[in-house]
Parts: structure tokens; C-alpha cells; sequence
């Protein structure tokens, strides 16, 4: 009975097993079991709550279940996204680790038939003093890079914080944009019995056996070395092969579906291929071309081998199928049938090694309800970094200058934002990445965020936050949101604190996409993130794209010239709950404000038609650091100061402190004609010139250089880049 | 003017290419690296990305295609060939131009945006005004040594170009230096700031920055049409 309990199955589940198959399982079936039972592929802790999700919508091409989720562009095109974490295999080799995680997610885009034609990253380590954190940033970036560049797909976004919470458990959620025609793209379902099932790619090794099981489902603790041989090896090159003979494949109508393997390999594919065509398969391991020829059954059913895909196939096609790989360097196999047992079953040489019904593989691990309770107080650390009696002036240096702020150009110079020609909109330059597609003759604007830090403070609110601030940076290039895609990346969901995160987090998403209009059309869960010091930041990132009409008329963010005037618009209303000042101040506490949903939708609306109809020169949302630091990177990025008035802000009640370091939703800094901004309901509090940023706000008042806050914003590169040898203990 | 892109297993800006020869007023069409036949075309740019997986060195596989000897022929016969970065590091390995490509000085992929001087081809002998750099002429040229200034992005990991010394006095001489980095530009560590050579006869030319990514203004920049279009008068 121990055998079970070592891969990561209870007692009851195993007892379960038992029972759908009438027998004791074999090692090659309990092997299956043990991956498709995990959290990672049955989402057993969650399924539950994520049925809460509002997920349809009339631009909805495709939703929730499919490799990837769609929505329709106009023009006979769609737009495919998803966004997926690596974070347990980046833990513990960061290359790789977030180099796979890319794979992964080109992967399941290419698998819907749709070419992907972009990727962004959300990424979290801890504090940016911590030689760990480094070398982890170090890795994810390079390995990020190696395969999106090597690919040929830009990286044309992403965000970063810097939190403790996050030192001995890293996040690397990849997302990838595809673009398809919407009558080419292709589902996963298995379907004609006696059709050929083809893998392609890659041949199957033993790296990553029990990848998503081990590593994504429990916490890493120590001995993390014992589980590096569970991370998968990446190889971008062979990638760029599957992806091109694929999209080729599709294109000349020879695949029936299409499947990627990722967690749980062929396991995985198989299953999930079989069970959503109400099939059965049979798979001849002795079929598989191997890295290493004395593979057991198990290790080829389970091995997460990259750079492989699962075809299925009419038999007249499988030799035009093969041609097409072989043009394209790639391998090639028919390594089982279609059936219609409605069984997986393995065989080698012949005879039978494995058999189990689908629906007990597929959809036969119980879900579990959680049981979650709030914690009696702020549960994560304090740690002091700027005094409490630190002028204005220092004080927004010193917000510029934290990670988590400044500018990332360090990380996105070394990625290619190019390829592609799509790129209207280069990283830093405006508040969305914007892409052009001019076979649909429009644009789409792509944002992904999510600030761990509110949610820890108020999980519901801090969720509806990030909502909030993906819709406003869509807003900012003119884009309206089309769908939303998100990773919940939370602790231990055994665990009641976890738990509550967790559950106050997905109603939190739900209300806000209700209230919005935003459909969920797709989703990852990542859980057991938890290091020594117990769970990281609960971290629901969350990732829009939206449409607009013309490329050419998407506004900056920095300030466009002197002499335009600064506008303040939208239901702004700071405070320092969860602020980047107060987690400086060490003096971070659970609670967060309520955001008004509609109001700020409805300041979105604004903004978005203004920035479409071309009436201002520059829009930025107020997010991390508050309006100073708003007003700052929007003067940094033009290279010309500003002076304003936060009188405004003052009168809603805020105190001059709030009104410069102050964060919460709904606030956009606009410029332009003054009576531009003016007719557009914002409040005229400044100017843009000179060479110095000049905020009033009573006995707070500062006045800092442009050139000192230009050098705190761009401190990053230097910090970042001293990267030291790996941790000692890593 | 009819281009030709080939297309090696790992190209990745090859449609780009495609679209910015039809932008600067060509045609354009793929050449698969296995055929030997270029197919008629005027004009062949060997483009970005990672051929073969960069696996072995950079170009070092893609070299030995059918499609390259087809292209060593055109090139032989004074055709015009572009290589971009990756079609660059081929072009080296090829033997068509002199020069290798090495990692970058601070050991990281970089992408950003760079200002090119592009050089005329023989300096000491005919000055721009002449007409030798395509319609460069048509431009007022600047900075002191007679070239003109660029606005191009560059994305590479391997784009340090180097040369022995006294090669590199040769190139210089004979006017083979066609685009060096603006001061302050040579994020490679690329000897004498060289950011693309050309042949003898100049109908060769390698540069590591990508024009094909720079001939829409929505995008960056249009300078990079330039690049295609002083190749033009080989064809």
C-alpha cells in the first residue's frame, strides 16, 4: 500500500482506483493513475470553485477545456491565449524551468491550430538583495529568452515583483497569443475508430518522469535536489520544427485533432484526446522511438519529454502525415488506434501492460471541497526598509528605485519584441502591448497582472484589483477587453488559510468579470506554493486582451511634449492599505478597500474612446507607488518634467501623503490640450516641462531632479545584472 | 525585382523579410534550404533567426544546405544577397563574407533599437555623390566619414563582429565596412564598431541589425529600406 502514498495518492484514492477497476491496480496503471490524479491534472482542489467563473460571452471562439482559449477578432480570425505556470520546476532549475515554460504554452496555442504570435511572463522571486532571488531571475530571463527568440515568437510583455514571500518559491507564468483563422482551428477530441494516433517530435526520454505530479502537486522542502531529475530539458529548435510541421498539417487538412503532451506526457494526451471524443485508444509503447532503449512502459507513458505532439489521423494519411515530418526534420510515429472500448489500454509487443476505463482516468479522481478559514491577522512578514519620517522627495526616489517599480528594461531588452512585425507597442512604452493584425485590418492589446501583495491583504478585493488594472491598462492603448484568461497561483489548499485565499480570490475574479462583461474563456491552477515560511503571496495573475480598431492610434504612456496639460481622471480614491510605501515602512496589515467595479468601468469607457478618436497625447494608469510615481514614469519616459497640484486628490478626502504614495484602482494620468481634458471629465493638476517633477500636496510637497528620478527608476539594470553564482544550498 | 528568402529549419523573421521585400516595392517568395534551384530570382536574402538551432555555431549547419551553393553561384555571378543576423553568421561560415560572428561581449541576447552609419562602398575612390551606395546618394550624406545614418533595430546573442587586424585594414581600404554602429551604438563589442560588411564587389552584403523589422512606421522605424533597396542595382 506504500507504493501509492510515494506518488502522491491517498489511501481513499487509491482505494478508489481499486474499485473502478475491479482489481488491484499494475505499476504501469497506478504510474497513470498517480500523474492524472494529481492536483496539476485533475485540478482536484479547485474544480469546484472554479465553476463560479462567468465564461461565456458573444466573441467567445472557444472556452474553458480546450487546450487554449479563443475569442473572435472580426474578419473570419481569432485570437487564442493562456496563460500556465512553471513555478515548481523553475524553483529548482530556473533555465530550464521557465525555458519549458514556454514550450508549453506555444504548445497548447499551436495545438488549436493557431501560429502563436506572442508571449508575456509574470514572474515573482523574493527581495532583489537575496542571491537566490537573483540567480533565479537570472535563469528565468535567460530561459525565457533562449526559447521565445530561438522560436521566432516576441516577447512583448510581462511584469515582475520582488516580495519574500515569494524567496524560496518563484512563479514563472508564461502566456502565449496565437492567431488563427477561425474556421483552421482544430480541438483535441479523438474521434473515428480505427484512425491512426501519430506522435510527433521529439523522441521520448526519462527527463521530467513525474514532473507535474512530484513538483506541482506537494511543497518543495528540503532535499529539493533529489526532484531536479523531474525537470523537463527544453529545446527550442526542435519546438520551431513541430510548431511549423504542425501549422502545416493543419493547413492541408490531415490532422482529425490534435493534442500537445505536457504534464503527464503521452498519460496526459492520450486520456485527455480520448475522453473528450468518447473513445477508447490503444497505444503500442514499443512504437515510441526512445531516447534510451531500455525505457520501462511506465516511464514511456508518464516521461515529460518537450517538444512532442499527438496527431490523430485517417490510416490514408498517415504516410502523407509522415512526409510532411520528414520535410520538417522531425519524428514521426503511428503508435496506436482509435477504438471504441472506451479504454486506454498500453501494450508492448502485443500483449497487454496496461487497461484502464477512460472515464476512471480521465474524470474519475474525486474533488475535494475546501475548508477554509480566515487568518485572525496579517500572517506574512514586515520588513522596514525606508523610516517612517523619510521626506517626499526621498520617498519617491526610493519607490522608484524598488524592484518591483523600476524600469524592467533589463529583463525585456533580453527579449526579441520584434519578430513577427506585429509589435506596435514595445515594452515600457505604453500601459498594453499592442499588436497589429492587418489580416483582420485591426489591433489587439494584451496585458497581464496581478499584485500578490493586495490580495494577501484582502484576497477578494485584491483580485478584483488586478481585474481592474488589466482592464485600465487595455483602456490606456484604446482596447476593450474580449476575454480573460488567469493562473491562480496560491499555497497549500489542505490548509485552511490557502484555502480561504483561495476561494475569496476566484469569487472575487467572478464578480469582477460578471460586473465587467469579461468572460473567463481559459485558466491554470498552481498550488503548494509554499516554502519554509509557509505560503508565497496568494498570486491570481490574470491576463486580457482586447481589441481596438486602428494600431495607429494607441497612446503612449510617457508625456508626448512640453506644454500639455496633466489630467487626473476616473474614481480615484488612495490609500496605503497594501501600498508599496507601507510594505517599505514595514507596516503592512490585512484589509483593502472595496473597488467600485462600475465607476471604474465606467472611466475605462473614457479613456478608451479618447485615446481611439486620438484626443490625447498620453494616458497611463496610477497603479504601484501611486500618482507621484505615475506622474514620474510619465515624465521619466518623456524626458521632461512636470509640476502638479494633488489639491484634488485632498479634497476627496485623502491625506497629502495618500494623495502622492497612495495606490488603488481607477486612476488614469492623461495629457494633452487642456480643454481637451477637460471636456473629457478629467481634472486639469498640472503642466508638463521642465526639468524637475514638482508635486504640491500641502506640508508634503517635493520637488525632485528629472535626472535623479530618471537614475532611481533605471536602478534595476545594475542591481539586477550582479548576478552572483547560484545560493550555496541551491 | 523578384526576391528570394530562404527558409532553413529555426528561421525565424523569414516572413518578415517576405513582407519587407513586397514593401519596398518587390516581389518575394520562400526558397526551402533543400532546393538547389534558386527559381529565376533577381535578388536572395538569407534571413534571421536560429538556423538548425544555431546547434554546432551559429550558421555553421545552414552552410551546407543545396539552397546556400545555389546562392554561392548567384552571388559569383554579381546577384544581390542580404544576409540579416543569423543570414549574417551564414553568409561568414559560407565563405562569402570575410569576418566571423561572435558572442556578445556582456554574454546576453539583446534587443533594442540602434543607430547605423551605412558606408559607401569605396570611400577613397568614389564619394557617395557618385551613386555606388544605391539611393543612399539620393540623400545629403552624413558624419565625416560619407555615410548616412540609420534608425534600425538589432536581436541577437552572437553579433560580436570580429576580424583579424590586418584583414580589417584590408576591408577598410577596399570600402567592404558597410555599416558601422553610431558612437555609443556597439552594444556587441563588435571590433571598429563593424555591424555589417559587404563583398568585394558589393553585391554581398551581411549586417547583424535587421532592416526587415524596420520598414513600417506603426512598427519602429522605415530606415530599414534603405538597406534593400542599395541592393538593388545588382539585380
Amino acid at each position: 500500500m506504500s507504493r501509492h502514498r510515494e506518488l502522491g495518492l491517498t489511501d481513499s484514492e487509491y482505494e478508489l482506483i481499486v474499485e473502478k477497476l475491479g482489481r488491484e491496480p499494475n505499476a504501469v496503471e497506478l504510474a497513470m493513475f498517480s500523474l492524472l490524479w494529481s492536483e496539476h491534472c485533475a485540478y482536484k482542489h479547485s474544480r469546484k470553485l472554479l465553476r463560479r467563473l462567468p465564461t461565456e460571452g458573444p466573441r467567445v471562439v472557444m472556452g474553458p477545456g480546450e487546450n487554449a482559449g479563443a475569442v473572435d477578432v472580426g474578419s473570419g480570425y481569432a485570437v487564442a491565449f493562456k496563460v500556465e505556470s512553471h513555478n515548481h520546476p523553475s524553483a529548482v532549475e530556473p533555465f530550464q524551468g521557465a525555458a519549458t515554460g514556454v514550450g508549453g504554452i506555444l504548445r497548447d496555442v499551436f495545438a488549436i491550430g493557431a501560429r502563436p504570435i506572442a508571449v508575456l511572463d509574470s514572474l515573482r522571486f523574493g527581495e532583489l538583495d537575496s542571491v537566490r532571488s537573483r540567480h533565479l531571475l537570472d535563469g528565468a530571463v535567460r530561459g525565457i529568452g533562449h526559447y521565445g527568440n530561438s522560436i521566432g515568437v516576441p516577447t512583448v510583455g510581462g511584469e515582475v515583483y520582488f516580495e519574500e514571500p515569494y524567496e524560496h518559491n518563484c512563479l514563472v507564468n508564461a502566456m502565449c497569443i496565437g492567431f488563427a483563422k477561425t474556421a483552421d482551428m482544430v480541438r483535441a477530441a479523438a474521434a473515428g475508430v480505427g484512425n491512426a494516433v501519430v506522435l510527433m517530435g521529439a523522441s521520448t526520454g526519462r527527463d521530467g518522469i513525474g514532473g507535474a505530479s512530484v513538483l506541482a502537486s506537494a511543497e518543495l522542502g528540503e532535499g529539493d535536489d533529489a526532484k531536479r531529475p523531474t525537470v523537463q530539458i527544453g529545446d527550442p529548435f526542435e519546438e520551431s520544427k513541430v510548431l511549423e510541421c504542425c501549422l502545416e498539417l493543419l493547413a492541408k487538412g490531415l490532422l482529425v485533432s490534435l493534442q500537445d503532451l505536457g504534464a503527464a506526457g503521452l498519460t496526459s494526451s492520450a486520456g485527455e484526446m480520448a475522453s473528450a471524443g468518447g473513445v477508447g485508444i490503444d497505444i503500442d509503447v514499443a512504437a515510441v522511438p526512445l531516447r534510451e532503449a531500455d525505457m520501462e512502459p511506465f516511464e514511456i507513458m508518464v516521461s515529460e519529454s518537450q517538444e512532442r505532439m499527438l496527431g490523430v489521423v485517417e490510416p490514408a494519411k498517415v504516410d502523407e502525415v509522415r512526409a510532411i515530418c520528414d520535410k520538417w526534420q522531425t519524428g514521426s510515429a503511428q503508435i496506436g488506434v482509435v477504438t471504441d472500448s472506451g479504454h486506454i489500454r498500453i501494450l508492448k509487443a502485443g500483449q497487454v501492460v496496461g487497461d484502464m476505463p477512460v472515464e476512471a482516468l480521465v474524470d474519475g479522481c474525486p474533488l475535494y471541497d475546501l475548508a477554509p478559514a480566515a487568518p485572525a491577522a496579517w500572517i506574512y512578514g514586515n520588513r522596514a526598509t525606508l523610516p517612517t519620517d523619510a521626506d517626499s522627495a526621498t520617498t519617491l526616489l526610493a519607490l522608484l528605485a524598488a524592484p518591483s517599480i523600476a524600469s524592467k528594461k533589463w529583463i525585456f531588452q533580453q527579449y526579441d519584441a520584434l519578430v513577427g512585425s506585429r509589435t506596435v507597442r514595445r515594452p515600457e512604452t505604453a500601459d498594453a502591448a499592442v499588436l497589429q493584425l492587418p489580416e483582420a485590418g485591426n489591433a489587439i492589446a494584451v496585458s497581464i497582472d496581478g499584485n500578490g501583495r493586495k490580495v494577501a491583504c484582502e484576497p477578494f478585493n485584491g483580485t478584483v484589483e488586478a481585474v481592474l488594472e488589466c482592464t485600465q491598462n487595455l483602456a490606456c492603448v484604446g482596447a476593450e477587453p474580449l476575454g480573460l484568461t488567469n493562473c491562480l497561483n496560491f499555497g497549500n489548499p489542505e490548509k485552511p488559510v490557502p484555502a480561504w485565499q483561495l476561494d475569496r480570490a476566484v469569487s472575487g475574479l467572478a464578480a469582477a468579470c460578471e460586473e465587467l462583461g469579461v468572460p473567463v474563456v481559459g485558466g491554470n491552477v498552481s498550488l503548494y506554493n509554499e516554502g519554509p515560511d509557509g505560503p508565497i503571496y496568494p498570486t491570481p495573475v490574470v491576463a486580457m486582451v482586447g481589441e481596438l480598431p486602428d494600431p495607429a492610434r494607441t497612446a503612449p504612456s510617457a508625456f508626448a511634449k512640453e506644454g500639455d496639460a496633466i489630467g487626473l481622471l476616473g474614481p480615484f480614491a488612495p490609500t496605503l492599505h497594501g501600498a508599496e510605501l507601507t510594505k517599505q515602512r514595514g507596516e503592512l496589515e490585512a484589509g483593502l478597500p472595496k473597488p467600485d467595479v462600475a465607476a471604474v468601468a465606467a472611466a475605462c469607457a473614457t479613456v478608451r474612446e479618447a485615446v481611439r478618436a486620438g484626443r490625447v497625447a498620453s494616458a497611463h494608469d496610477v497603479s504601484d507607488g501611486g500618482l507621484a510615481c505615475a506622474l514620474a514614469e510619465c515624465a521619466i519616459g518623456a524626458g521632461i518634467g512636470c509640476r502638479a497640484d494633488l489639491q484634488e486628490l485632498r479634497e476627496r478626502g485623502c491625506t497629502p501623503e495618500e494623495a502622492l504614495f497612495g495606490e488603488g484602482p481607477g486612476g488614469f494620468v492623461l495629457s494633452g490640450e487642456r480643454g481637451e481634458l477637460e471636456a473629457l471629465g478629467a481634472r486639469v493638476i498640472g503642466q508638463v516641462g521642465g526639468t524637475t517633477i514638482e508635486l504640491a500636496a500641502g506640508d508634503r510637497s517635493l520637488i525632485v531632479g528629472l535626472g535623479d528620478a530618471t537614475e532611481a527608476w533605471r536602478s534595476l539594470d545594475a542591481r539586477a545584472e550582479s548576478v552572483a553564482e547560484p545560493p550555496a544550498d541551491a | 525585382m523578384i526576391w528570394g528568402v530562404l527558409q532553413f529549419p529555426g528561421s525565424c523573421d523569414e516572413r518578415d523579410a517576405l513582407h519587407a521585400c513586397e514593401v519596398v516595392g518587390g516581389e518575394a517568395r520562400l526558397i526551402w534550404h533543400e532546393d538547389r534551384d534558386l527559381g529565376g530570382v533577381d535578388g536572395v536574402v538569407v534571413p534571421g533567426g536560429f538556423s538548425f538551432g544555431d546547434y554546432l555555431r551559429a550558421g555553421a549547419i545552414a552552410r551546407f544546405s543545396p539552397a546556400m551553393e545555389a546562392v554561392a553561384e548567384h552571388a559569383a555571378a554579381g546577384g544581390p544577397v542580404l544576409g540579416i543576423c543569423n543570414g549574417f553568421q551564414v553568409l561568414c561560415e559560407a565563405g562569402l563574407l570575410p569576418g566571423a560572428l561572435l558572442r556578445n561581449e556582456e554574454l546576453r541576447f539583446i534587443c533594442k533599437q540602434a543607430d547605423l552609419v551605412a558606408l559607401p562602398q569605396h570611400p577613397a575612390v568614389d564619394g557617395p555623390e557618385t551613386g555606388h551606395i544605391g539611393r543612399f546618394s539620393a540623400h545629403r550624406p552624413e558624419g565625416a566619414d560619407g555615410g548616412r545614418t540609420l534608425s534600425i533595430p538589432l536581436k541577437h546573442g552572437e553579433g560580436r563582429y570580429y576580424a583579424p587586424d590586418d584583414l580589417l585594414d584590408a576591408l577598410e581600404a577596399k570600402g567592404q565596412v558597410a555599416y558601422r554602429y553610431a558612437e555609443g551604438h556597439n552594444v556587441n563589442g563588435s571590433v571598429r564598431d563593424i555591424a555589417g560588411v559587404r563583398s568585394e564587389r558589393g553585391n554581398v552584403v551581411g549586417l547583424m541589425p535587421h532592416p526587415e523589422h524596420a520598414v513600417d512606421p506603426l512598427t519602429g522605424s522605415t530606415d530599414g529600406r534603405q538597406v534593400f533597396e542599395a541592393l538593388e542595382r545588382y539585380a
